[in-house]
């Protein structure tokens, strides 16, 4: 039986098996919806153009990928011992295919090329965003990684808050990002890429949501024990509801001084629940940069 | 300061079920065997005829032994982590944190350092002298000296489950974790250690087969005409000559930060962790290069060889095989594209990464176009080479849309980034590695493998990476990073599970491998190679015995064609021998073993941070180098009347063969 | 047996081209990790996080003797390389033995400026820029004590084993190996020393 099976996979070589992988791979795509991916289903336009541009690259690349694969189903039938095909024991070149072989890769190269050109210049996560049809200035949040929560200050309303980024949907988000611990990396899949969070360095990221959502964003960078959880939700809330928000913020009691960061930045073993903080010292993000960065001693020492 | 530094009775594993298990496991692992062997009394004939061995083809057998080993020991660490995944949501699954992350950090670094570079130094060992003509490598005790540090670098890792842990910092350590601050334990000192110990093995063995390359070929054999495989092998040594120093320093800056308290890649004082990046992935990348050209060398052999045919394009597939090395060095910044570099640098180094794709596609059309107009035999070799075709080329295209810096932006981290690096690494490199086990094992052992569970090993292979790998792609796209111990979100368990069964069935295939080996020398006698050439083949490899003799050919064989054997074959010039001279071979010496011992020590000392140890290992090193280059060079010389008798059973099979006659001198 | 003799001078011969060719390797597989301190060290030249400054730190006098010393156990080593080839021994021993001693005076100055500067605070642990400093230059002063321990080597296999062909092949590689670290060192003087005393 074994032997069998064995043989009619020589016999017709490969063509059966690689068909009923795929169907495998179709019942594995149909029995877990890829609706919830936040890449397939972005919620901005940032997101959008790098699903469109990973769409379009792979489209391109199957013009090479399919030819690939049925040149080898078909040489392997045919050419195959006792096949239908004329054995050329001594063919082995020809300058026609060898330049195809490679001016079609090059080709599609240059394609893709001058879209890595275009795109990583009008993707560059430091490039400020702005809404279409308003002038609206962005919405500016700094973010600090610490062990193992996400800390949003909002030097604009002098609050902040612990696990929850919120902002107003209307307005471009502008992300300034620090890490108070090791390296990480913040991402927040469905409104576009990551970015790196280190120590004594602050990285930027743009981002706008063009509809109202909640969406999941996480460290994706390994940092210890507590990385898997060290996720949070970001929330695009419509202007009223954005104002709302606030104002349960404002009304809470906490709020966030130097003694209070220092018990916030200790390891939390399990999930940091959302906090929210009334006041932040407005000075809090460059005294945690200057913690690492400080050019002195006295600085090295710590303002905080 | 104790007399065992930071070595105490707190370093053995009684903190947990787990680390117990793993421990007991090792350690059976090593004592099952010294038991065998103590019990047969065969530790005089290893030490004789193996440990001490600077024949190349024995090197080689052992670096592949070690290969193997390690491969279970990596593929235990990879099933553990999808059975783990598989069933953590929203709770712990079976293993701490602290396991997960030693599992994924000693999975990485076992597979990359004590497997595949153990597997393809050890194919590259036996085939590349002989398919160039010659009697040995160029430094035949370096050689040995390459694998005992090695072994020295794998016994370390080894160590660490038993005494001590293992790092959790994952394969690439990048600080600050690593750094002494957030890694206070021996873990990362272990992963160091083992990592230059070994890195210097390595270092050794590029320099020993680019003089072997380059100085040792057959006469007429000019560098057009070697065989595709040992242009792949000099390629690569040149990549590990130029990209290993790289890792020894980043290893040894990393080293420096956590044992004398120094701020290369710290938080505080100055530390700078980028610096950290570019250096491990100016070494990294090429390291990418350093496992797939050898493999790439492979399918070049094993399409030829099954096809009949000679390679299509050889021209093409040695400058594509050239660019590809020279490119590799030029792309290491698409390992972080999302540290916040400015868009043009960005943008430079994910074309530059993209162009790579030219001379891979190159690679690709022509091992299809060695395929077209053939005249095919499926042996397994073949299968892996057309599942390596086929599954390749989708690694490829997930390669260049992660060298677009806006999609890697959304890809950086996730799943869908390891799914990518399998592809290339396991049908790239790994499918390669086992096709030419395969392909040479006849030549190594004189008796071929059983093709049947050859072909076992291929599909279970095969099935199991695209249920283990493709899954993780399509999870990658639902967002979830890699290196998670657990997590909330539903809707990635599905793929998950897949995937764990998709290891399940790599597992299948793991014990085929074993099986296969087992069955092939119960049955070695029904499948003697006695003509030394199994499969028609068109290589000088073939042209001798299997196994050969210790000096492989009896007379030089001329190399002035491209696929020489073949040509001398079409021209009955083969197996036309003349009387043979005297042959000098460098004697055996156990210093190799001694060196990697010391090495080894060094590095757990330096772990422990037990001083008066690593001195002494220290002064070991140096003295056996002093004493071996003081001393004459011991050679063992084969006569002429010697050289008859060992070619006699050979010449008589190819008689019996009729492929010489009676009549021919021997 | 004078056939066997002429092949086992061959593979001798032949052993010898090959390790030139696998030392010249060696060496540039050892620039490249000079390369990379070097590429740390620019890197990392800002980063004194309110430690000493580069300014601060050396001693013009100082380095300019270290220099000396190695400029001239370079040269001594050529007079010992001159002599092996003129069949001259004795000469050749002694030679080595001043390329030793100068190497000696280099180490022992080198020491002398790391201690002053552990001395004055300017400890390795202070700063990344220290550390790179100090990695850089202690691993050339590493190589030139293992190129000494190779000099003593060597005068001990002159002085036993006489001019034969291994001895001489080794003394041609150490002389590379020696002469290569002087290159290091003028790298190190104009990256590290040279810019500071210029400003």
């Amino acid at each position: 039986m074994a032997r069998l099976f064995i043989r009619s996979l020589t016999s017709a070589p490969l063509l059966h098996l690689y068909g009923l992988m795929m169907l495998c791979g179709l019942v594995v795509l149909s029995g877990c919806s890829l609706q919830s991916s936040p890449l397939l289903y972005p919620k901005g336009p940032v997101a959008s153009t790098e699903r469109e541009l990973m769409l379009f690259a792979i489209a391109i690349m199957l013009t090479v990928l399919i030819p690939v694969w049925g040149l080898t189903l078909w040489c392997c039938r045919r050419y195959r011992k006792g096949g239908k095909g004329e054995y050329r024991p001594d063919w082995c070149s020809s300058t026609l295919v060898e330049c195809g072989v490679w001016g079609g890769p090059l080709i599609i190269i240059l394609l893709i090329g001058y879209l890595v050109v275009v795109y990583t210049f009008r993707l560059d996560p430091y490039k400020p965003l702005t809404v279409h049809s308003t002038d609206t200035t962005p919405f500016p949040v700094q973010a600090v990684a610490l062990d193992w929560k996400w800390l949003f200050i909002y030097p604009e309303l002098g609050i902040a808050t612990v696990n929850e980024l919120v902002f107003p949907q209307s307005r471009p988000l502008a992300l300034e990002i620090t890490s108070d611990t090791v390296m990480t990396s913040f991402m927040i899949p469905a409104l576009g890429g990551q970015i790196y969070a280190m120590a004594g360095m602050t990285t930027h990221l743009n981002l706008i949501a063009d509809q109202p959502g909640t969406f999941t964003g996480r460290n994706t960078q390994f940092s210890g024990t507590g990385f898997p959880q060290m996720y949070f939700s970001a929330k695009a809330l419509p202007d009223k509801a954005f104002e709302d928000w606030l104002g349960t913020v404002r009304n809470a009691s906490s709020m966030l001084n130097s003694a209070h960061y220092h018990q916030l930045a200790r390891p939390n073993k399990s999930y940091a629940p959302v906090e929210y903080f009334s006041s932040v010292d407005t000075d809090l993000f460059n005294h945690i940069l200057a913690r690492y960065s400080a050019p002195s001693t006295a600085l090295a020492n710590g303002a905080l | 300061m104790t007399l065992l530094g930071r070595l105490s009775l707190e370093a053995l594993p009684f903190y947990s079920w787990v680390a117990m298990g793993g421990a007991v496991v090792t350690l059976l692992a090593v004592l099952l065997p010294v038991l065998f062997l103590s019990y047969k009394r065969l530790w005089p004939w290893l030490w004789r005829e193996w440990l001490t061995s600077v024949d190349h083809k024995k090197i080689g057998v052992m670096y592949i032994v070690l290969a193997l080993a390690m491969l279970v020991r990596g593929f235990i660490d990879a099933i553990m982590m999808r059975a783990q995944q598989a069933i953590a949501l929203n709770n712990e699954g079976y293993l701490p944190p602290e396991h997960f992350e030693q599992i994924f950090t000693s999975h990485g670094t076992i597979m990359i350092f004590f497997m595949a570079m153990p597997f393809l130094t050890g194919l590259i060992n036996i085939i590349v002298p002989l398919q160039i003509g010659a009697r040995d490598v160029a430094f035949p005790f370096l050689n040995s000296v390459s694998l005992w540090l090695t072994a020295a670098g794998a016994g370390l890792v080894a160590t660490s489950l038993v005494i001590g842990r293992f790092s959790t910092a994952g394969w690439t350590g990048y600080p600050p974790y690593s750094g002494i601050q957030y890694s206070p334990g021996v873990g990362v000192d272990y992963w160091i250690w083992a990592l230059m110990v070994s890195g210097v093995g390595s270092t050794l063995t590029g320099i020993n087969f680019i003089v072997t390359i380059l100085r040792c070929r057959a006469p007429g054999m000019t560098l057009m005409k070697m065989p595709l495989f040992v242009w792949t092998t000099l390629c690569t040594s040149l990549l590990i000559a130029f990209a290993f120093p790289a890792l020894t320093v980043v290893a040894a800056m990393l080293g420096l930060d956590r044992t004398l308290g120094m701020h290369f890649f710290t938080n505080e004082l100055g530390g700078n962790m980028m610096n950290f990046a570019n250096l491990l992935w100016i070494w990294g990348h090429p390291e990418v290069y350093i496992l797939i050209l050898p493999a790439f060398g492979i399918y070049s052999e094993v399409t030829a060889t099954f096809a009949r045919k000679p390679l299509f394009g050889y021209r093409s597939l040695v400058y594509a095989t050239a660019v590809i090395a020279l490119l590799s060095f030029t792309v290491w910044l698409h390992h972080f594209f999302t540290m916040g570099s400015s868009a043009s640098v960005n943008a430079v180094f994910g074309i530059a990464t993209m162009v790579i794709a030219v001379p891979t596609g190159v690679k690709i059309f022509d091992w299809l176009f060695t395929l077209f107009r053939g005249q095919i035999t499926f042996h397994p070799a073949l299968l892996f080479t057309i599942g390596f075709i086929v599954t390749f080329v989708i690694g490829g295209m997930t390669g260049v849309l992660l060298a677009i810096p806006p999609v890697d932006y959304q890809m950086h981290n996730t799943t869908f980034l390891v799914a990518h690096f399998h592809n290339m690494l396991i049908p790239g490199a790994l499918f390669g590695y086992l096709a030419g086990m395969q392909y040479w094992f006849p030549k190594a052992f004189g008796f071929t493998l059983n093709q049947r569970w050859g072909k076992w090993i291929f599909w279970l292979w095969t099935i199991g990476f695209y249920l283990a790998f493709m899954p993780l792609y399509l999870v990658g796209l639902l967002g979830m990073p890699r290196r998670l111990e657990q997590y909330t979100t539903p809707e990635w368990q599905p793929y998950l599970i897949v995937a764990f069964i998709g290891a399940c069935f790599v597992l299948a295939g793991l014990c085929a491998i074993f099986i296969q080996l087992w069955v092939s020398v119960r049955e070695r006698e029904q499948n003697r190679d006695t003509t030394g050439d199994p499969w028609d083949g068109r290589t000088l490899e073939w042209y001798t015995s299997s196994p050969p003799a210790p000096y492989n050919f009896a007379s030089i064989p001329k190399g002035d064609e491209r696929d020489a054997f073949w040509q001398m074959k079409q021209t009955r010039m083969a197996y036309r021998f003349t009387q043979p001279s005297s042959i000098i071979l460098p004697a055996n010496t156990g210093m190799g073993v001694l060196l990697g011992v010391s090495g080894g020590i060094l590095g757990f000392a330096m772990v422990w941070h037990i001083w008066w140890l690593a001195l002494l290992a220290l002064i070991s090193i140096i003295a056996l180098v002093v004493v071996r280059s003081s001393r004459e060079e011991r050679v063992s010389i084969y006569q002429p009347e010697l050289i008859q008798s060992l070619e006699k059973p050979w010449q008589t099979s190819l008689a019996q063969a009729g492929l010489i006659g009676d009549g021919d001198p021997i | 047996m004078t056939g066997i003799e002429n092949l086992l001078l061959e593979h001798q011969q032949e052993e010898l081209t090959n390790r030139e060719l696998g030392f010249w390797l060696y060496l540039m597989t050892d620039a490249i990790i000079f390369a990379l301190l070097f590429a740390t060290y620019v890197v990392m030249f800002s980063n004194t996080a309110g430690g000493t400054e580069p300014a601060q730190l050396f001693d013009l006098s100082h380095v300019g003797w270290e220099t000396t010393c190695l400029l001239l156990s370079s040269t001594s080593f050529g007079l010992a390389w001159l002599a092996v080839q003129a069949d001259k021994r004795q000469t050749a021993v002694l030679w080595l033995v001043v390329t030793c001693l100068l190497g000696v005076s280099f180490l022992g100055l080198e020491i002398k400026e790391f201690v002053d500067l552990i001395n004055q605070q300017a400890t390795p642990q202070r700063s990344g820029y220290l550390s790179a400093f100090f990695t850089l230059v202690a691993t050339h002063g590493l190589h030139v004590s293992i190129g000494l321990l190779g000099i003593l080597v060597m005068i001990g296999q002159l002085i036993m084993e006489g001019r034969t062909a291994p001895v001489i092949s080794r003394l041609f590689r150490l002389g590379l190996f020696w002469h290569f670290l002087d290159i290091i060192w003028i790298g190190i003087f104009s990256v590290v020393y040279l810019p500071v005393f210029i400003r």
